[in-house]
């Protein structure tokens, strides 16, 4: 079926949607896009027009974040604030052996029916589809990346505060004056020195006046849309928080150092080298030791718990799962519910979306061999999807966290 | 942890409060944590009230006193957020309560209203309840009977009475429904299927809950249902093998969790007094986050105009007492009500009869005959009869009927009698939703709902009968709620939750009422239809089916069409109606129809009994009736009925069954140097071959699992983790236990994102289930160790790299050469396999073009063509005279159309080129087999019914799980074998 294509001159006439999976990186990433020429806007609406929109035009079996993220889109384009003459749609493409490589198209077959003129550019980095118009040159992919770090540290320290500020909206304020600094440093230089701008930022936070009270800590992992949006998971932080716990939730970087390593691992595994396996592997290296160096940072600086080091999920895999098992969040998952067990924070929430194929293997196939290796581990999987209450999801982990406070009473 | 410690500041009384889905317990302990005072009872959704209610029971029977507090249970915990009270979290009070009481308990399993727990004590503490996705539990029991017509404990009597008991769905209630439904309809023993159902719970349980985790040493069994269902009790001693000494039932069970709030309460150091409480739990305001869609009618006139457009549609009517001349029966036995009408020559509506069957379609239709023949005019002679819907067969054989009519042409009769140009039908009926386009005169395509969104009619009466209404008067309630709450269109299920939560906001019934009226039409648009626009419907829409009588349902569909269609005042009957057309259709002057002396004498008896046909032994059912004469069901082929298996086509889905399993008899070595287990399941139905070969040529002696059966899915099912993985997967656990207990020295399962590339798609994955379930399997399965299960990764593509693995795996048996040859050995076998496959495809092709028959693409993956996976359905296609031909025999002769997807799965890409190709062959057509739970089939569907239709092809879907009952599957081939009539 032909399609719009994203062409050059759209730049200076489209504006392009984007869905809001992270709040605090996307905000980040985009404001970097603009320095390179291209008009992004964050879709931030979650009104129940979403899902409406999404269970209209995607097959009702699709999961989640599908039906969520096509259902953004259309409602932005059905809501008369963007000229459909002038806008564009941006979608990511993992490529995959998970349904997720298919977004792109069920949101074209939607997009074509209605709005046939509105271009839809995939963001991929497996080569899976290309726009003229769009295209991700190494200037551009090498400040995304600091931005991704800047965007992790900040979510860290941030959910790391949050719960123990005394002024009600002090994290916040840190994080948005992080935002409009770093914006204003990828425009006028100085984004690179990265421990300087780390430490600066673990001071900020210190600064917080802060309770010493110490509170149940709870990790959030998953498939990688629900984990993150607060659309898709009810807002799983801010209920945490409300129950008096710390969330944390783990980078954004270990997904992409996780999609880099498997072209790794498969290599091995099957015994082939290729230019893709080379780049990979060097883009590995890059990231893991931008990992190593922020991880020394906080943990120089002695106030905050640092993120785990990539090479040890690596390593916390191999006990339990093959590196081999790559689609969807494949391994990671499994080897998140280890390290987070093994560095003492055992309760552990695993969001997915209804019937998530991978998951099947990695969450739920998997949690038995963690609870056996960690018999301390407290671990709910809870499933997401548009006729899953809230009400039933906040019941499963209030009994996850009753379980927890009488864990930590002992 | 020990409760009982003494506190130093011990209150004299504590009480709990357990608000479940359907029920508030309370409960006060004295400081010795001895029970003094309980009370049990329904809430009917009124929550706050019956709260209020016993606690002014309490201020009678305690007076002055005030007490620590805890609140728990699923509807407990918006209210004590709101109330600001104390909460703790269910099963977390079970398990303080056991373990004040019955510290030696290794396991609880609660089954609540709604919820189904389970804690297991001993060996790491661990506590579940079930997903948002699962049956089993009080309101399925509750649900069940209703469907039975008895209270549940005229269910429980009943299941103590069981001969035998029919495998039924477990992992939703909605699936058991359907189950459950034609057996009735069959006529199968209802004690039987009493016990039946306690079974389903047991399995749920089992399954579901426990996923992987054995349930042993003393059980404590807790909750409602377990305390007064002494036929569930029994179901589930049997089923975990439980001596009677470590199965225990409080005798407080039901009030058990609320007995472990109050331990919770007496920790608590606030007290309050009960007017406190009261006031604080009547005054709680829920935070108001119900949302709300527009009243369905504003005002009286608005409603009135609107019945007014829809009266114009009648029939005209006659008298039977009255009437002379020929006249023509039509009877419409549906899943919960029967139909009967009776129309002259000149289509006037002489005699109508509609009635909810009670599950017994036979004995209602015999009465309702004999009162139309004692008292009907002497000069009106039945010239003709037809009978569709599920009970068609049975009553065609005991009654003499003339004609069976397939349902979904029954309808299309009737709406064309009301409106000719009908282009669109929609019919919902107690527990279907079935839509279908006319073009030119003939059903275009039809859309029948998935087992899981099943139940819909039937779904609205179970929850007016819960709220104590009778469903008119509930219906009615909804016509003028202020605030139509929005329940969204999942399962009945997720709408159960749904609706608690809107209660819980404050909705109130008449609110809910239309709410779920609006949650039907919306189930039907969006997960049937599956439409965008009006547009795409029709012009002209005629609804029909007994839910569409309730107002409520027509207006929220028209709203949602945004446009006035048609609803004939007899829209329930219109089955019926459209019989009754046909019988006069195909009128030849005599009726067969049983008269009235003979139907004085009419009498059946029913028995079940197993068929020894083939290896598939169905359950069979024989219904003998006292004039002669037999009627079975529960068989998938013609073996069973007694029919001699004459004419019936070579079938490609068994053949090549035949030919895997032939690789487990030829050539075994004659002194094997070790025994390598396969097991019968996922991918190994497509590379058997290969595998087969390459062992047997190493000199291994192979070993395949048993073939699947029900039983091979009990075997495993304590082992799978995962309730919402497909069938084919959850079955693999069987096979592998089929494989342990054979002896094999080990079983091979390698890994494999990647299958062999065949060169059509964008890349060659296998699905993330086929790919990696081994891994799943290791994990869970404590029997699997790393010597007796070798699942390595392997890329078949890379033949290098998979000799130098097997090589490092196989070593100490054979050299690299040695294995570099079996594996070319083994590729040799599998190619030949294949060509073997298109060969047998085109001569099954050449040898139904001879005898002019149709052809079926029956499209699915390889281990569909497992029995116990496609539960006989293309035995079912075979039997309506269509030859049936595999997607991988006739794939290699299309390319793959261009696509609207990414195309990376090899299997699922095999379907596209098999549509293609169908699209090229006028005598051919394709269905699609989708195992419940494919998340990848949601993108494949909407390509393959695309690529057929664009090219004026038929669609049809069939979605298969664990349920082995083929009605719903029947009705789709029957129509589509209608469809390629016309």
């Amino acid at each position: 079926m032909a399609y719009a294509e994203f062409t050059v001159p759209m730049r200076k006439t489209h504006t392009i949607l984007v869905p809001n999976m992270l709040p605090i990186h996307f905000r980040l990433l985009i404001s970097i896009f603009k320095q390179f020429g291209y008009n992004m806007k964050l879709l931030e609406s979650t009104s129940r027009t979403v899902v409406e929109e999404g269970l209209k035009n995607v097959h009702n079996d699709t999961c989640y974040p599908a039906l969520l993220v096509v259902g953004q889109f259309m409602e932005a384009l059905k809501s008369g604030e963007y000229d459909p003459d002038r806008t564009a749609l941006l979608i990511t493409q993992t490529g995959g052996g998970c349904r997720a490589s298919n977004y792109i198209h069920l949101l074209r077959r939607c997009v074509n029916q209605q709005f046939p003129q509105v271009p839809v550019i995939s963001l991929n980095f497996a080569g899976l589809e290309k726009s003229s118009g769009f295209q991700l040159t190494a200037p551009l992919l090498l400040k995304l990346v600091y931005g991704v770090l800047y965007g992790d540290m900040l979510m860290f320290l941030h959910n790391q505060c949050r719960p123990y500020e005394l002024n009600k909206g002090d994290s916040q304020k840190v994080v948005d004056a992080w935002q409009e600094r770093l914006e204003k440093m990828f425009a006028e230089g100085g984004y690179r020195s990265t421990k300087k701008i780390y430490r600066e930022m673990l001071e900020d936070f210190a600064a917080i006046p802060r309770s010493k009270k110490k509170k149940i800590r709870v990790g959030i992992i998953g498939e990688i849309y629900v984990k993150y949006s607060p659309l898709a998971n009810n807002q799983l932080e801010d209920f945490l928080i409300q129950e008096d716990c710390e969330p944390l939730v783990p980078m954004l970087l270990e997904f992409i150092l996780y999609c880099a390593a498997n072209s790794d691992t498969n290599g091995k595994l099957y015994q082939y080298h290729d230019l893709k396996t080379t780049a990979f592997r060097i883009g590995y290296k890059y990231l893991h030791a931008k990992q190593l160096e922020m991880i020394r940072c906080i943990e120089e600086h002695g106030e905050f718990h640092a993120p785990h080091d990539f090479d040890d999920l690596r390593a916390a895999a191999d006990k339990y799962i093959c590196q081999g098992v790559s689609m969807g969040e494949g391994w990671m998952i499994t080897a998140e519910m280890a390290v987070l067990a093994e560095t003492g924070t055992e309760n552990i929430i695993c969001t997915q979306p209804f019937g998530c194929l991978p998951n099947h293997i990695v969450a739920k196939g998997m949690a038995r061999a963690i609870k056996n290796a960690y018999p301390n581990a407290n671990i709910v999987a809870i499933d997401y999807d548009p006729g899953a209450t809230r009400v039933n999801q906040e019941n499963r982990i209030k009994l996850m966290l009753a379980n927890a406070k009488m864990a930590a009473k002992q | 942890m020990n409760i009982s410690r003494t506190h130093s500041h011990k209150h004299p009384y504590a009480l709990g409060i357990d608000v479940g889905s359907t029920t508030v317990k309370a409960v006060i302990l004295d400081q010795n944590n001895q029970l003094v005072y309980s009370s049990y009872q329904r809430h009917f959704s009124k929550v706050r009230e019956t709260i209020a209610t016993q606690l002014q029971q309490i201020a009678g029977a305690y007076p002055g006193i005030s007490f620590p507090v805890c609140i728990t249970g699923s509807a407990g915990l918006g209210l004590a957020n709101s109330a600001k009270l104390p909460f703790v979290q269910e099963v977390h009070a079970a398990f303080v309560a056991v373990n004040q009481r019955y510290p030696d308990a290794d396991a609880v399993i609660e089954l609540g209203g709604e919820d189904a727990k389970i804690i297991f004590l001993t060996g790491g503490v661990e506590q579940r309840m079930n997903g948002t996705c699962a049956g089993g539990t009080g309101a399925f029991i509750d649900q069940m009977a209703t469907l039975l017509n008895v209270t549940a404990d005229q269910l429980d009597e009943m299941s103590l009475k069981a001969e035998k008991t029919y495998p039924i769905a477990s992992r939703c209630g909605v699936f058991a429904k359907s189950d459950i439904q034609p057996l009735l309809n069959q006529g199968a023993r209802r004690e039987d299927i009493a016990a039946s159902i306690f079974q389903a719970v047991v399995d749920q349980t089992v399954s579901g809950l426990a996923q992987g985790r054995t349930i042993e040493g003393k059980v404590l069994f807790l909750g409602g249902p377990l305390s007064f269902l002494e036929g569930l009790r029994r179901a589930f001693v049997k089923t975990l093998h439980l001596d009677p000494g470590n199965a225990v039932f409080p005798e407080d069970g039901r009030t058990f969790v609320a007995y472990g709030c109050a331990l919770s309460a007496m920790n608590q150091n606030e007290v309050y007094s009960i007017d406190t409480l009261i006031e604080k739990i009547s005054g709680a305001v829920s935070e108001n986050n119900v949302l709300a869609d527009p009243p369905l009618f504003s005002y009286q006139e608005e409603y009135d105009r609107f019945r007014e457009r829809h009266a114009s549609h009648d029939v005209k009517r006659g008298d039977y007492r009255t009437y002379e001349g020929k006249a023509f029966l039509g009877i419409d036995a549906g899943s919960t009500t029967t139909k009967m009408v009776v129309i002259s020559e000149d289509r006037t509506l002489l005699y109508e009869y509609y009635t909810t069957n009670k599950g017994q379609p036979l004995d209602c239709i015999t009465v309702a005959l004999a009162d139309f023949y004692a008292k009907k005019s002497p000069g009106l002679v039945i010239a003709g009869s037809a009978v569709t819907g599920y009970g068609e067969e049975l009553l065609k054989a005991g009654l003499g009927i003339d004609h069976g009519i397939v349902e979904t042409v029954a309808h299309f009769k009737a709406a064309s009698f009301f409106c000719p140009e009908v282009d669109f039908i929609m019919d919902i009926g107690g527990q279907d939703i079935k839509c279908f386009k006319i073009k030119n005169g003939a059903i275009d395509s039809i859309m029948l709902n998935e087992a899981c969104s099943s139940g819909c009619g039937s779904f609205i009466q179970t929850f007016a009968m819960a709220l104590g209404y009778d469903i008119a008067e509930f219906a009615q309630l909804g016509l003028f709620a202020e605030r139509p709450v929005d329940l969204g269109s999942r399962c009945t299920v997720f709408m159960n939750s749904s609706v608690k939560q809107a209660q819980k906001d404050g909705a109130t019934v008449a609110d809910i009422s239309a709410g779920l009226s609006g949650s039907i039409i919306k189930n039907a648009v969006y997960k049937v239809i599956r439409a965008r626009s009006p547009e795409e419907l029709g012009q002209h829409i005629v609804v029909q089916g007994g839910t569409f009588l309730n107002d409520a349902v027509l207006r929220c569909f028209e709203r949602e069409m945004g446009r006035d269609v048609i609803r004939p005042a007899i829209s329930g009957l219109m089955g019926a109606f459209g019989a009754a057309l046909y019988a006069q259709e195909k009128c030849s002057g005599e009726s067969t129809l049983i008269d009235a002396e003979a139907l004085k004498q009419f009498s059946y008896t029913s028995q079940a009994a197993a068929c020894k046909g083939c290896t598939a032994h169905c359950s069979l059912n024989i219904v003998r009736f006292a004039g002669g004469g037999r009627f079975i069901s529960g068989n998938r082929c013609e073996r069973g009925a007694g029919i001699q298996p004459k004419d019936i086509l070579p079938n490609l889905y068994d053949r090549k069954l035949e030919m895997i399993l032939s690789y487990d008899q030829n050539e075994q070595p004659l002194s094997p140097i070790a025994t390598v287990g396969l097991p019968l399941a996922l991918h190994y139905y497509d590379q058997m071959p290969l595998w087969a070969t390459f062992f047997k040529k190493l000199g291994f002696q192979v070993k395949f699992s048993e073939s699947s059966t029900r039983e091979t899915y009990y075997k495993g099912q304590s082992t799978i983790p995962s309730d919402t993985v497909c069938y084919p997967a959850k079955l693999t656990h069987g096979h592998i236990e089929s494989l342990l207990s054979q002896g094999v020295d080990f079983i091979f399962y390698p890994c494999m994102s990647y299958t062999l590339d065949e060169g059509e798609s964008d890349n060659h994955f296998n699905c993330p289930v086929v790919a990696y379930y081994p891994e799943l399997l290791m994990a869970n399965n404590e029997k699997l160790s790393c010597k007796n299960f070798l699942y390595p990764f392997l890329d078949l593509n890379r033949r290098k790299h998979v000799v130098h693995v097997l090589h490092e795996y196989f070593g100490a048996y054979a050299s690299k050469k040695a294995i570099a040859a079996a594996l070319e050995a083994g590729f040799a076998a599998l190619d030949k396999h294949r060509a073997q496959i298109a060969a047998e495809g085109q001569e099954i092709i050449r040898s139904a073009r001879a005898a002019g028959k149709p052809i079926i693409v029956l499209a699915g993956r390889p281990y569909h063509i497992d029995p116990e996976i496609n539960h006989g359905i293309h035995k079912l296609i075979a039997s309506l005279g269509m030859a049936v031909i595999t997607e991988d025999s006739v794939a290699a002769l299309a390319h793959t159309p261009k696509l609207n997807a990414l195309n990376q799965w090899v299997y699922h890409s095999r379907m596209y080129r098999a549509a293609e190709y169908v699209t090229t062959q006028p005598d051919m057509q394709l269905i699609q087999l989708v195992s419940f739970g494919c998340g990848i089939d949601a993108i494949t569907t909407d390509e393959v019914r695309r690529i057929l239709e664009e090219k004026g092809k038929l669609y049809t879907q069939l979605k298969i799980d664990e349920i082995n009952n083929l009605g719903a599957a029947k009705i789709r081939l029957r129509s589509l074998a209608a469809a390629m009539d016309a």
